[in-house]
Formats: structure tokens, sequence, C-alpha cells
């Protein structure tokens, strides 16, 4: 028998329409907080995604909720990570959902993400339930919001269930709403046991903490678990719900949604997306949806000052112990020294992993121009795979070069059309397809080189359309390409950190560009610098950091010592972030930032 | 030359008849405070009695030193002499304002011992003066240069400011030219600068004043040291030039070279043996406390290795001097920034120290990090 009051859901909204100040208020409701802890935002625990607004490490709560009829409910919220790098995460705690509270700001109405997040909880058939929030806002406009969410979302308007988390207003409505209209999971305990990880923690007491969804039988600790990826056996030691710590429970069984701790060492043992079942009485076939998810983006880390390696392998393998999607193997560059390749989701995972690293690790770190990878066949028959620059073959033993593709899904409001069909063709698109899911919506396809979306696509996508383009893209295939290397050269000197592969046709382009990026990342000196961007010995682009013009002070006596001193060790920590590649000191963010393209 | 590593002696006397618009030095302006001021200063000096090796200068300074009374300044130095020991060739300074100077004053400064005086002239264009809130105009400032000089001083310094928006770089030279014509045998040429304690620091925020464009700055810096040093006068520090070696000022290279100095009086700033400490910036606290029998010190710092070596170089650098190559346990691990710099006409290597050009001047305070860390 399936437990029939339980009610698995998610909260999608657009960024900054009060996800995590509803979650928050749902929690508060439910008694997990008292108001002396409530805490804003509970759920997003991680100081990055505090300050960011995004959530990147999904969170489960268990809320218990008894209903106007006084039927007692459990609710098990499964909080979403929200950008395209994760988005087989958003997938997986989806398909682990029966339904959604679709977000709405009052006053902004529905945007890109509210579309993009639809279709995602459309594809996986679960029951959207629209609210709209921040209704206390004096510029709420709930009549403009309600005919949006007929119009743009096709979603009844009526249903819509008003609210204001920051004001507690209609939460009780939410949630009953959440008990009527979501449907109880489906699944049968009798079965074998099915449950799907949707995210695994680590916890240095416990080790690895996997967050699951049973949809078929029941697991109790002492059973012992295979993880059908890699048909690892574990035996169960505890399993149980999400409160705002961890409640062991004697058993899940199908429907709920809980943790599981089977003495797994490190989170990269187990895959997001795969099914756990039992060693003696497994399924015959895992739950759909499972991907190995590869990295895609690659970039080496290096210690600011080659003391600190040790310090960093250390911290790159606790780091790793919750992160299973970051790869890394050692590199050495002439440049920077001894650091490690790494391999990332796409640019905000491994923006994610700079800063954490920085953060929580307290390492100072560069990380050089991100890559994808290519492939080169040789003249001698043999293929390479590249994802670093520096390991560019010599061209004149290159035969063919090809570079990996994919399918980019763009959904913006049929104005924005004309600049997106340029933006794309512009970053080499092929093969358009245009469509109308929704009056006065288009989904335009193109077939894109992976290399021109990973590093700064959405953000310059999201800039020429407002805000109003959402972005989604698969890798399909490699195909042929004409590749070359750039180097750059500052004051002459080649800076193998800072090179790149890039499509013959693109390369003065993507010069110019980086030799501008660095010209307005590398501060003054106090002499002349020049930067050169060159394939082969041929200069393509340059640019030029004229020296600063006067930089002293006036009157140095026995008091200003003091404070002239404090001012330099100051500005001498701050050079610490900078590295000195011959005499030009080059600011930690440069390397990553060379790719970016400025907003206009 | 003019350098020894014998202690200096500062005296902060911080009474003004007005603040200046520009300094963000302390002083104040309650001239009846004086006598208590007094009192405690002749407190505060015995508490250094034997605490420091026989100083070879004095350099009595403000606010605006001359503001006080003939006999004051004389039982002021009457107590300094009493406790501490001096040299017989000791420089000893007496900071002064063109206003409310008179030949006997002079005289009688000059027979208590005061062998150098650093006149507080600014510029000899009446516009100017007023922009920077002085209370001389320029006819007086030149009459006070005669004074100075007919009551037998034979180390007059004159105190210059440039990089005024009131100012051209031609009003800027007459100045100058008009200095020049007294052969003073130190002129010290600050740029105006905008201090966070200074009224000019409000006025600017406040959009009623603005600083000149750096490429104004740099311009009236290098004009300034070359103009002067085709009259003869040795560029020795970024503000400061002086007629011959001998001339430069013995007290002020003490505080650029680490050599020991004892600050009294409010604000006033000490260092010895690697400890720095200063006193409180307020004449009432500092009275208060000295009545009390306790130390007026604000606080103080001991420095480190590290941060010896910091200001070394940041002091190095501002002096023609530069600095020591080899110094600091060879941590100065030039290599490369040192060819861009010299590349770049910025220093010049000569007797194992790096010296800054009149071009590396412009630059010193960015120079210093060229050469730590990493």
């Amino acid at each position: 028998m399936i437990n029939k009051q339980i009610r698995n859901f998610s909260i999608i909204a657009h960024i900054d329409h009060g996800k995590s100040t509803l979650a928050d208020r749902l929690i508060q409701h439910a008694g997990l907080v008292n108001e002396r802890q409530f805490r804003d935002q509970i759920l997003d625990n991680m100081d990055i995604e505090r300050e960011r607004g995004i959530t990147i490490k999904s969170q489960t709560v268990l809320l218990s909720y008894t209903s106007k009829s006084g039927e007692a409910f459990e609710l098990n919220l499964i909080d979403t990570p929200g950008h395209v790098d994760f988005h087989y995460e958003v997938s997986r705690a989806l398909a682990s959902c029966e339904g959604v509270l679709l977000l709405v700001d009052a006053s902004q109405g529905v945007q890109a993400q509210t579309i993009a997040n639809l279709y995602a909880a459309m594809e996986h058939d679960l029951t959207i339930i629209p609210v709209i929030n921040k209704i206390d806002l004096p510029s709420a406009d709930i009549d403009a919001a309600k005919e949006q969410i007929e119009h743009d979302l096709g979603l009844d308007p009526e249903q819509a269930i008003l609210c204001s988390a920051k004001e507690g207003i209609g939460i009780e409505d939410v949630l009953e709403a959440i008990v009527t209209l979501i449907p109880e999971p489906p699944g049968d305990v009798e079965k074998p046991l099915a449950a799907l990880i949707f995210d695994a923690h680590y916890d240095p007491f416990r080790g690895t903490i996997v967050s699951c969804r049973v949809f078929n039988g029941a697991v109790r600790p002492g059973e012992v678990i295979r993880l059908m990826f890699n048909g690892t056996a574990h035996k169960v030691e505890e399993v149980g719900v999400f409160r705002l710590s961890r409640e062991p429970r004697g058993e899940l069984s199908a429907g709920s949604v809980g943790y599981m701790i089977a003495g797994i060492k490190t989170v990269a043992d187990v895959r997001i997306g795969d099914t756990i079942t039992l060693d003696s009485n497994p399924v015959s076939s895992p739950l759909p949806g499972f991907k190995d998810v590869k990295p895609v983006v690659f970039s080496s880390i290096y210690p600011m000052s080659s003391d600190d390696y040790p310090s960093l392998v250390d911290s790159l393998e606790r780091y790793k112990l919750n992160d299973a999607a970051l790869v890394y193997q050692k590199d050495s560059s002439i440049a920077l020294g001894q650091g490690f390749r790494c391999g990332f989701l796409g640019l905000l995972h491994l923006e994610i992993v700079q800063e954490r690293l920085e953060r929580e690790f307290d390492q100072s770190i560069i990380m050089t121009v991100p890559s994808v990878r290519y492939r080169f066949a040789l003249l001698d028959g043999s293929e390479i795979t590249v994802e670093n620059p520096q390991y560019y073959p010599d061209p004149t033993l290159i035969k063919s070069s090809a570079e990996p593709f994919i399918k980019a899904a763009i959904i913006i409001p049929e104005r924005y059309m004309g600049v997106v069909i340029k933006l794309c063709l512009e970053r080499r698109g092929a093969n358009p397809k245009i469509d109308y899911p929704t009056p006065a919506r288009v989904e335009i396809s193109f077939d894109m080189p992976l290399a021109e979306v990973v590093f700064d696509f959405y953000d310059k996508l999201k800039t020429v359309t407002q805000g109003y383009g959402s972005f989604d893209y698969e890798l399909i295939e490699y195909r042929q390409s004409d590749l070359v290397k750039l180097d750059i050269l500052v004051n002459g000197e080649r800076v193998d950190a800072l090179s790149l592969i890039v499509h013959r046709d693109r390369a003065r382009e993507w010069g110019v560009q980086v030799c501008d990026r660095l010209k307005e990342e590398i501060p003054r000196h106090n002499f002349k610098i020049a930067i050169q961007g060159a394939i082969g010995g041929k200069i393509i682009s340059r640019s030029t950091i004229s020296p600063f013009r006067k930089d002293v002070t006036a009157k140095c006596y026995g008091g200003d010592i003091t404070r002239k001193r404090k001012l330099l060790e100051k500005q001498k920590k701050g050079k610490k972030r900078m590295k000195m590649i011959g005499s030009v000191m080059i600011p930690q963010s440069a390397f990553v930032s060379v790719l970016k393209a400025r907003d206009e | 030359m003019n350098k020894s590593d014998n202690p200096g002696l500062y005296i902060h006397i911080p009474f003004c008849r007005s603040k200046c618009l520009y300094c963000d030095f302390y002083s104040v302006v309650s001239p009846a405070a004086v006598p208590a001021w007094l009192e405690a200063i002749q407190r505060e000096i015995p508490l250094y009695n034997e605490r420091f090796q026989t100083f070879d200068s004095l350099y009595l300074g403000g606010g605006t030193p001359t503001i006080l009374a003939e006999r004051e300044l004389a039982a002021l130095l009457e107590c300094v002499h009493r406790y501490f020991a001096f040299s017989p060739d000791s420089e000893i300074t007496i900071e002064a304002n063109p206003e409310g100077l008179n030949t006997d004053k002079l005289k009688t400064i000059r027979d208590l011992g005061v062998n150098r005086v650093s006149l507080g002239v600014q510029s000899l264009d009446d516009g100017d003066l007023k922009y920077l809130g002085r209370r001389h105009g320029s006819k007086q400032a030149l009459r006070a240069l005669h004074m100075v000089r007919s009551c037998g001083f034979a180390d007059v310094g004159a105190d210059l400011m440039y990089g005024l928006e009131t100012q051209s770089l031609r009003g800027w030279k007459r100045t100058v030219d008009r200095v020049l014509e007294f052969k003073p045998e130190h002129i010290s040429c600050y740029q105006m600068t905008f201090e966070p304690g200074a009224a000019m620091w409000k006025m600017k925020a406040a959009g009623q004043v603005r600083p000149i464009a750096k490429k104004l700055e740099s311009a009236f810096f290098i004009w300034t040291s070359r103009y002067l040093g085709r009259h003869g006068y040795h560029h020795y520090e970024i503000s400061n030039f002086a007629k011959s070696p001998e001339f430069m000022c013995r007290h002020n290279r003490k505080y650029w070279s680490h050599t020991p100095y004892l600050g009294l009086g409010p604000s006033a700033h000490s260092f010895q043996a690697g400890r720095r400490w200063w006193n409180v910036r307020s004449v009432e606290k500092y009275c208060r406390l000295l009545g009390e029998g306790r130390a007026p010190v604000e606080s103080a710092e001991v420095l480190s290795g590290e941060q010896l070596e910091l200001e070394s170089l940041l002091l190095g650098f501002r002096t023609s001097d530069g600095a020591d190559f080899h110094a600091s346990g060879g941590r100065l691990r030039a290599g490369e920034a040192l060819s861009e710099l010299q590349k770049a006409g910025l220093v010049k290597v000569s007797n194992g120290r790096i010296k800054p050009t009149r071009k590396g001047f412009l630059v010193a305070d960015g120079i210093p990090l060229m050469f730590c860390g990493q």
C-alpha cells in the first residue's frame, strides 16, 4: 500500500520572483522553525547562492501539513538548481515530483525563465499550479499577470493563487492547493525497489548522503542496495527524511522522498539520475532518463603561489567529495607552474568551483582561459583529443580538426527574433529552425559550435533579449572545423595560460577581443605594456596599456609613514591576487574573463 | 651628506591664528590654550630623559610655532636643553609664517640657537594665497623673506605650493623666480593635495574646488625639477630641493631613513628601534594626560622585518638616494621588474642602489610594489 498522504513538489520561478522566500514561508508554516530561528532563505545556504540569488546545490525538506479537511500530509519540497549548466540536475529533481508551483511576480509578470521552467515541468507531465507572488507590492498588477498566465503559459488563470511570501499572505492557500491539486505519488511498495538519485551531498562524518525518490518498493537499514550504473553494492546504514536536519526513519517506501546513507565514500561514486535497487531483489531495468554527465568546459587551476600547491591538492580532493561533476588531472604550465586541468559542466560551474575553492577552502588560485575538447586527425593516421591549447599539435602534422557542436534551443518573445538570429549567426550558428509554440513566442533552434556558446552566449542572449531569452542546449556531434591556436604575448612573452584554440575565420575577432579585454583587466604599470595576439609567428591583433603618468603623494613625514605603509600593505595584498608574468602583473580574473564579451 | 645616525627631535606646536584650507596637520585656533600646552610639554620632555642618544636636529613645527611669545619659546627651549643633549653643530629649524614676524622676534629666535627658518611662503600670487586661505599676501611674504635674511639666518627654506587650480605654469614660474632672487638654501615645492582632514576636502566634495588634471600635475612637477635643477638646486626628495648637499634638511631625512626621532606635542610621531608611537591628537587630552602624570601616547606599533623593508622601499624611492639593491637580506628580487623600470627610464642603478629618475619620482608610490611580494 502506498502512502496517499504524500505530495512531492518543487517551486519553479524566474530569478528574483521569490522562490526562496516562498520556500522559507512554507517551512515556517510547517513549524520546522520558530520565528527566532527564522533566517531568510533557509534553503539557499551557501554564501554564493545567497549572493547570486541562485540555487546551486538543491535541497529537500519534508513539511508536515494538516489540511482544512483535517487530514495530515507530508509534503516534500524539492528545491532545484537554477542555471542551464545544471539542466540535468533540474530534470532529475523534477522527475522526483508530481507537481510544481510556478511562481510569477505580480509586478514583473511572466519572464523568460518562467517559460523555460514551465516547459521543463511539462516535459515531466507535472501538475502545474500558478502562484502570483508579491501581490503586496504597490506595482503589483494581478490582472495583467493572470492574462499572461493564460496567454503566454496557456494555464488556467482562475487556478492561480495570490500570495505574498514576504508578508505571509496566501501561504495557507498555497498549501491547500498542493494537497488538493497535486496527485498522490504513484507506485507500489510490493514491487522491487526502484529509487531515483536526484542529488548527493558529502558529510565529513557519514560519507555520501544520497537524496532519492522511491518509486516502487521500500528500503530499510541493514538491507543491501545496488547502484545500477556501476553495479556496486552497499549496505544501508540509515534512511530518513530531510527536516532542516536529517531525521532517521525505519524505512523509505514508494512515493516518499528522503535520504540514504550506505557507506559510500565520495559523491563521485554515485551518479545523479541513477537508480537504486535491492541487491537481493533487483528491478529488471533502471528508471528512465539517466545520463552520465560529462564535462564540456576545461580550464586549468593553478595556485597563485607555487608554495601553495600541496594545499591546493588537498582542497581539490576535499572539494571533489561534494561535487561529482568536477573532474581533474595534473597539469603544468611554463608561466604558472604546477596545477590541475579540470573539466566543468559549463562556465557557471567553473565560476562556482573557483569561488568555493577560494571561500570555503581559502585557496588563492588562477584559472586559465577555458576551452572545449577538440579532436585532431594527424597525418600519421592517429587521432588526438585536445582540451588544453598548450597541447595543440604541430600544425604541419594536422590532417583535419573537429570541434563539438550543439543544438541550441532558444525561446524568446517574437520581437527579439532579429537580434537573436544575428547573434547566433555571429557565433557560427547554422541550420536554423523556427517554431511558434505559443502565440507571440518563438522557439529558434541552431546548430552551433560548443566553443561559441559555453563562454558568454547565455549572458549575451540575456542582454540582447533584455532577460526574456531562455536557452538550452544538447551536444550533438563533432564536426570538421578549421582550428588554429591563438597565442597571447604580453610584452613579447608568450603566456601559455592565455592561449586558446579558435576557428580560423574567427581568429582575428577573438584576437582583438582578448587584447581588448586584457587591456581592461591588467592595471596600468609604470611602464608600457604591449599585448599581442598571434597565430604561428604572425601578429593579428594588439593593444597597448600606457603607463600611469603620476602616482606620488607630496608629503611624507613622521606620522605619514605609518599611514602610507598601511596603504601599500593593502595594495600588496591586492597584488597577491595578481600573477607576475615576467614583469607584468596579471589579475587572477583576467584569464577567465578574456572570453567574455563586454556588455555593451 | 648632511645625514647622520643621531636622533632628531620634533616638537609640534599645534596653534594657528586660523586654519588654512588645504592643511590637515593638527592645529587649533585657541591661543588661550597655549600656557596649558606649554606646561604640559614641559612635563612630557622629562619622560624621555636619557632615552635617546645625543640629538643633532631639532625641528619646531606646527601649527605655527612663531605664534609663541618670545618668552614662551625661551622656556620651551630651556626645558629641551635641560633634559636632552644636542651636538654642537645641530640643525635647529623653526617653521614660520610671513604674518606676525618681526625683526625683534627673529633675532630672539636666532639667539635661542635656532639656525634654520622654514618660511611658509606658499605662493607669491595673491590669488593663490587667497585660494589657499592664507593670512598673508605676497608683499608680506617678500618682506618676511628679506627680514629672515637680514636677521642673519644662513639657512633659509621657502615652502611653496603648486598645482593649484588658480595657478598657471607661468604664474608658478613667477613665484619661483621671485623666490630664487633670495637664493634660499632650501626650497620645498609641495603639490596641492586634498587631504581628508582639510577644509578643502569638503569643498572638493561640494564642487567648490577641484584638483587640476593629472597631466598638468606631472608637467608642473617635471618643470619644477628641471627649472630648479638649472638654478643649481638638488632635487633630493619628491618635494624638496637643496642649494647644495649640506642644505638638505637633516631632520626630515631622518624620517626617510629610519633614523630614530622623538616627536613631542599633540599628534607627534616617534620612532626608535623598530617601534613607532604617536601622541593623542587633541591639545586638551594631551594636557590632561600629562597633568595626571601619564604619557600622552595614543598608540604604538612594532614594525616587523617585512614592514621595515616595505617602508624603506617606499621611503627610499621618494629620495634621490633610492633604495639599496642589496639591502633587506637580498629580498629585493628585482630581476625583470628592474629591467622594465630601467627600460622605461624610471630608475637607474648606481653604486649598488636603485635610484628613481625624475620621471621615476612621478610614480614613486607605485615602484615599491614592483619589488616586493611574489
